[in-house]
């Protein structure tokens, strides 16, 4: 009955939209910048990559360029997360409005921008679904590894999955690298710890914050790039991403700010996600949504752990939230 | 937005200038000092011109995105909010909803707690409301139900914010994130009695409930559904600035929002007063809640909050936290969220267009408080002479 090896493959393939949204959330978040605005973030990423795949899909018949199938849409998704960035960088940190303010005016903004685009792309193909399949790109973006079908279980767990997982796990790590073991990781943290001290030191403060935010955002966008794709099979249908990046969010304290922790967790969370269908309930539907609870009580359960055991490198960022003004420290 | 950014780089490299000339001893560029009080006068006129020039963005993103006429565009907008009576008095109804919250989540932010809950404590008041109308409709009399319906509502939206409040205040818990987390438990909730109640079975919808009895229907005064919501509204929003402005609670408030460590100094109970006024903010979210049941929709469904949770927030923020500046501020949403549907279905657009123009609005209002708050200076070159912007 309960499949294993299929859970695992999909709560993977679940896993990582989340991961990519915790990575650059924590990029941004160990500067010293709470960015709600990543939901936003990650549809327009994922938007922004539609358009261009859709582009060129239209351009050419037949056969794609798989090197161009790929990378329009990539770099596509990276600028339209970059702008979002750069929005959210000079509105908090150049114009030091209220973070939480900008964030959530941001997810506002991205959804509606990828629930408009996506629907006007659906209105011009004319089809009588409210959906766009872009399979041909998808198809590109997707492609397994070669040996995965040969292996049974072990390569469907494993090597199942398109690059962007692959991408999305190596990113995780190399971030998790640089924040702990490099100068430019430790100038962030130190600035998202205590930004008077770091200016005080010679750090630029708003060169380093700008940069942790933009980089943060695209990687976030990733994300939405990854669900589209892959996930949907290039399928984009208006609020299908749902609220995953509010999970991402989460995702960051339950993970204590440690992008290589992320990666088991957010698998962690990508199968609560979608337990509900692998749960046996005798076709009793109104259960099924109980089950829908779980990443979020399991996250509430986490944030009053942490809040109780109050260790110290447990603890977020100190300047969290809080605009830096050289002129008031 | 292409403004916003070049505008952006300019500022880095401004702060690149800084680096270069401090080398040679000279006064940087751009000098950014804080604004001690501006007249409230010009601070108005300052968000105004700010949402001018964001209705102008607005209006080029609609022309480069549609390829429409923007002044026809902003008079269908008009019409949508004012068009008829009936329009007008779905834009009051729109506008209490959001001021309603807007109020509940006040003495909160006030106090530096960040209730990003209210979508939640919405839908549970809500359900609580739909629960007695579903299960005591035609059991109770109606005075009782009338009752029953409000307490149990306020209630549930006062236990669904005072549990993070309680972390809060005991283990210094993330509200921000707990907060928001509980409005998905709300959610799936509300999804699960949807099932557990829907008519008819395998339709996944509620519907109108107690249609033929109208059991548990706030009636419409004088022929007008809207006005008793209204009226309830205005009654909270001037309940609320006596309450912040008047009374002991909202001077804790402000104190306990100022600096817990003055607050603990001067004998006030820090923890009683985050549970406390956290009940109060779930509590008016729930009765926003039972206000959508049982005085306008009658029925349930998940998206019933439709982000005024959110949207709270904004206009809460904009109006900074002043009672009788909300109503403006509510006001302003409301007409961009009516007049976006009315476009939406005049020009066959996606009805998510309104978010991109809500969005923009909101970007500029936000950044116009630099200028409100702080005093830019530029350098002259050569001369000592300061102009401000």
């Amino acid at each position: 009955m309960f499949d294993i090896a299929t859970f695992i493959s999909r709560a993977i393939v679940q896993s990582i939209p989340l991961l990519y949204g915790c990575t650059g959330e924590t990029i941004s978040e160990k500067s010293g910048s709470l960015n709600l605005g990543i939901p936003g973030v990650m549809y327009v990423g994922g938007i922004s990559g539609v358009i261009g795949s859709f582009l060129y899909e239209q351009s050419t018949d037949g056969e794609l360029n798989t090197f161009l199938a790929i990378i329009i849409p990539l770099l596509a998704c990276l600028l339209g997360s970059l702008l979002m960035g750069l929005l959210f960088s000079f509105l908090t940190i150049t114009l030091r409005a209220n973070q939480n303010v900008v964030g959530l005016a941001m997810t506002t903004f991205g959804v509606g921008f990828g629930n408009f685009f996506g629907g006007s792309l659906i209105k011009l193909t004319g089809s009588d679904v409210p959906s766009l399949a872009l399979s041909r790109t998808s198809h590109c973006f997707a492609k397994q590894l070669p040996f995965a079908d040969d292996l049974g279980w072990f390569g469907k767990i494993f090597f199942s999955y398109g690059f962007l997982a692959y991408a999305g796990i190596a990113v995780a790590i190399i971030t998790s690298y640089i924040l702990k073991r490099t100068r430019i990781g430790l100038h962030i943290r130190a600035i998202g710890e205590n930004p008077a001290t770091a200016d005080a030191a010679g750090i630029n403060i708003n060169k380093y914050k700008y940069i942790s935010v933009c980089a943060g955002c695209m990687i976030a966008g990733l994300g939405g790039l990854y669900y589209v794709m892959d996930y949907a099979s290039g399928v984009w249908s208006n609020d299908a991403f749902g609220d995953r990046g509010w999970l991402a969010i989460a995702l960051v304290i339950f993970t204590i700010w440690r992008p290589n922790i992320a990666i088991f967790a957010s698998m962690l969370f990508g199968g609560l996600y979608i337990l509900y269908l692998f749960v046996p309930t005798g076709g009793n539907m109104a259960v099924k949504e109980l089950y829908k609870m779980l990443p979020y009580i399991v996250t509430i359960i986490v944030l009053i752990i942490t809040g109780m055991r109050n260790k110290r490198e447990n603890q977020p960022p100190e300047s969290l939230g809080l605009p830096y003004f050289r002129e008031e420290r | 937005m292409n403004e916003k950014e070049s505008k952006s780089n300019e500022m880095t490299s401004v702060s690149e200038n800084k680096n270069k000339t401090n080398h040679e001893n000279r006064e940087p560029l751009l000098h950014i000092t804080r604004r001690s009080e501006m007249e409230w006068k010009k601070a108005w006129l300052i968000r105004l011109a700010a949402i001018l020039a964001s209705l102008i963005v607005c209006a080029i993103a609609v022309t480069l995105a549609t390829g429409l006429d923007p002044i026809s565009v902003y008079g269908s907008m008009f019409d949508g909010a004012f068009g008829s009576s009936r329009k007008t008095w779905i834009l009051g109804k729109e506008t209490a909803l959001l001021l309603c919250v807007a109020l509940a989540l006040t003495p909160a932010f006030k106090m530096k707690f960040w209730n990003l809950g209210g979508e939640g404590q919405i839908m549970i008041g809500a359900l609580v409301t739909a629960a007695c109308m579903i299960c005591l409709g035609n059991t109770l009399p109606e005075p009782v139900l009338m009752i029953v319906m409000f307490a149990g509502a306020v209630g549930a939206g006062a236990i669904w914010a005072g549990i993070p409040a309680f972390f809060k205040a005991k283990w210094n818990t993330n509200e921000t994130l707990f907060t928001l987390m509980m409005n998905y438990v709300a959610i799936q909730l509300v999804a699960f009695f949807v099932i557990v109640w829907e008519v008819p079975k395998g339709s996944g919808k509620i519907g109108i409930i107690n249609q033929s009895t109208m059991a548990g229907w706030i009636p419409s005064i004088g022929g007008e559904k809207y006005l008793f919501m209204i009226l309830v509204v205005v009654i909270v929003t001037i309940g609320m600035y006596v309450y912040l402005k008047y009374s002991k609670h909202g001077y804790e408030i402000s104190v306990v929002g100022e600096s817990r460590n003055t607050a603990r100094y001067v004998g006030i109970k820090v923890d009683k007063v985050i549970i406390r006024t956290l009940l109060l903010s779930g509590g008016l979210c729930g009765l926003t809640g039972w206000l959508m049941v049982s005085a306008s929709d009658h029925t349930i469904t998940t998206t019933l909050a439709g982000g005024r949770g959110f949207l709270g927030v904004m206009v809460a923020w904009l109006a900074q936290f002043n009672p009788a500046a909300m109503v403006a501020s509510s006001l302003l949403l409301a007409f961009m969220s009516r007049g976006a549907s009315e476009i939406s279905t005049h020009f066959q657009l996606n009805q998510s267009f309104g978010d991109i123009i809500t969005g923009i609005v909101l970007f500029f209002i936000i950044g116009c408080e630099f200028f409100i708050n702080y005093k830019v200076h530029v350098r002259k070159t050569g001369k000592e002479s300061e102009a401000d912007v």
